[in-house]
């Protein structure tokens, strides 16, 4: 959607974009190196020509059962230009010895709870985040539970369940088990 | 942790005058307490009756929406849509739709995206209503609450003669709808705009110039355009910061650029703002469902491709193939061809955003979705820390929190 700040990201920080390409929508991506992440944002949102302001989302895919798994995961960024009518999408690879990203939530507030979900949800971390805890689970829960090797059926309940009879859904990719 | 702020009388003050001694206290709202819509709690730490910090803690209503969808077949995510804005379920299940089939490359039929449209904007009046309907009883107002679900439940009746449920409608399916309008139902919704607007109009009178309504609501949890931008609000509580962005305006999808509407905007980013948005909106609404049902075309509702959509049933009963397509949706589920994609439809509250991933199979890898619900919650703090404790509650309904889009 936004070839023209990817375009300018380009130009401002050559070494920033790993890599870009276009995904099924005809929207632009751009893979951003960690290091770079920080800049990158700050420079969508600040600079008058771009205007990045409005945060949309951040989520993280775990790419364990895809055809080319490493890394393993996917930091996603999604950002609005109202200015521009365009979106920005971004997104960060993090190997999984190292789950570990610079914030974003000095440059945009919205990013601090979406940061908070992905640490919950994908255990990796955000060097910088003002209050990394988790924010739909709590706090003794064992392990990020949208990681793929996560099984569907491993249920920690922090009260006792009642003796209801499980139901069985059918032959998803980890409900088999 | 616990100094007292206020001590002793100062200078002048007789005894009977004298500030009392106050301590910082920490409060839990929630998670069950009649202001907390759906179960958030609130712990709210207090100067006196003066909010110092607050830090809403959510998941109670968690249901692992994604790992469920992880799971199974694309159309079998669409009950769990329902469930993430189970005021306005139609615009979840249309949203997820319309972002599965920008995912295939599909084009809906003209008369699909017609009732889509109708669909999402009777539902949008309906979560409108409700948010209305909910401030006013919360600050007392309990007649006008009464019109508004009076209204809203017109909306749900007509809602469920379309789609069979009242609330999980689960209405749609990839490549247009499962069924067409019903027998005169055209004219019963005409017919139910009409003490629509009645009982809209009701609400008000009977809020817009209450004194004690206004004085709760005005320059009360106030929240800058900047602000607002910067933890990602949209919908009507971004618009009441006269920011200009509504999906339907910005990035047209369905029927839109057809219809005549306006986007009401406020100026003071504060809870009466939101509240006339919304009242204004309703009034948009009901001009684009009149527009659309007028407009509305002949034809089919679905695509006919049966790689994609079920066969009829006298084909699955009566042909090889019929048998074949229909068991292969059934079992492997409709086989989206693997790519990434984000799309966005303006839900109730605010841009509704889905970015799937699909890895060529009947399943989806990954739906994230962004539920408006969300940032808005996380900008609550900001809206009301220093403020006193009581404009938390007309707050906290003014934003619309659903607890299923939140928690997911």
């Amino acid at each position: 959607m936004s070839v023209f700040a990817l375009d300018r990201i380009a130009q401002k920080f050559p070494d920033a974009l790993a890599h870009r390409y276009t995904d099924r929508g005809g929207g632009a991506w751009g893979v951003v190196k960690p290091g770079a992440l920080r800049e990158v944002m700050s420079q969508l949102k600040n600079d008058p020509e771009l205007e990045f302001k409005l945060f949309l989302s951040a989520d993280a895919v775990d790419r364990l059962q895809l055809p080319d798994p490493a890394p393993r995961f996917e930091v996603v960024y999604l950002l609005r230009s109202l200015k521009r009518g365009e979106v920005a999408q971004l997104k960060v690879r993090v190997p999984e010895e190292a789950p570990e990203l610079p914030s974003v939530t000095p440059i945009f507030q919205g990013a601090n709870w979406w940061e908070r979900f992905i640490w919950d949800f994908y255990g990796i971390r955000f060097a910088g985040h003002p209050d990394l805890r988790r924010i739909l689970l709590y706090e003794e829960f064992k392990g990020h539970p949208l990681r793929k090797d996560y099984r569907l059926r491993d249920r920690q309940p922090l009260v006792p369940e009642r003796p209801l009879r499980d139901i069985f859904r059918g032959p998803g990719t980890s409900g088999a088990a | 942790m616990a100094e007292p702020v206020d001590a002793a009388p100062q200078a002048g003050e007789s005894e009977l005058e004298a500030h009392l001694e106050t301590k910082r206290m920490i409060v839990n709202l929630g998670p069950s307490h009649p202001a907390m819509h759906g179960t958030v709690r609130m712990r709210v730490e207090l100067e006196g009756e003066t909010i110092v910090r607050a830090d809403p803690e959510i998941g109670f209503l968690h249901r692992g929406f994604q790992k469920s969808c992880e799971n199974v077949t694309w159309t079998q995510c669409l009950p769990y849509t329902d469930r993430l804005n189970y005021v306005s379920a139609l615009m979840n299940n249309f949203g997820f739709l319309n972002a599965v089939e920008k995912l295939i490359g599909l084009e809906i039929p003209e008369r699909a995206k017609f009732i889509r449209v109708i669909g999402s904007e009777l539902h949008r009046m309906a979560d409108h209503l409700t948010c209305v309907g909910a401030v006013a009883l919360e600050l007392g107002g309990f007649s006008a609450f009464l019109y508004a679900i009076e209204a809203r439940e017109l909306l749900v009746d007509r809602v469920t003669e379309l789609t069979g449920a009242r609330l999980t409608t689960t209405f749609g399916r990839v490549g247009g709808l499962n069924r067409d309008l019903p027998d005169g139902w055209v004219d019963k919704v005409l017919k139910s705009l009409d003490k629509i607007a009645l009982l809209r109009d009701e609400v008000d009178a009977l809020l817009t110039k209450n004194r004690i309504f206004v004085d709760r609501m005005k320059g009360t949890g106030v929240i800058a355009a900047e602000d607002a931008l910067d933890y990602g609000f949209t919908g009507p509580c971004l618009r009441a910061c006269g920011v200009n962005y509504d999906v339907r305006k910005a990035h047209p999808y369905w029927i839109y650029p057809a219809l005549d509407f306006d986007v009401p905007l406020g100026r003071n980013g504060d809870n009466f703002d939101r509240y006339i948005v919304r009242i204004e909106e309703l009034k948009q609404c009901d001009r684009m469902v009149r527009q659309a049902l007028s407009l509305l075309p002949p034809g089919p509702v679905i695509l006919d491709d049966w790689r994609i959509v079920l066969p009829p049933k006298p084909e699955v009963y009566g042909t090889i193939e019929g048998v074949m397509a229909h068991f292969k949706l059934i079992m492997e589920g409709i086989q989206v061809p693997a790519g990434e994609v984000y799309d966005c439809t303006e839900a109730a509250n605010g841009e509704l955003g889905w970015y799937l991933v699909s890895d060529g199979g009947g399943r989806p890898y990954k739906v994230h979705v962004r539920s408006p619900g969300f940032a808005i919650l996380a900008g609550v703090p900001r809206m009301i820390e220093g403020r006193m404790l009581a404009d938390l509650i007309p707050t906290f309904d003014t934003i619309n929190m659903i607890g299923g889009e939140v928690e997911q």
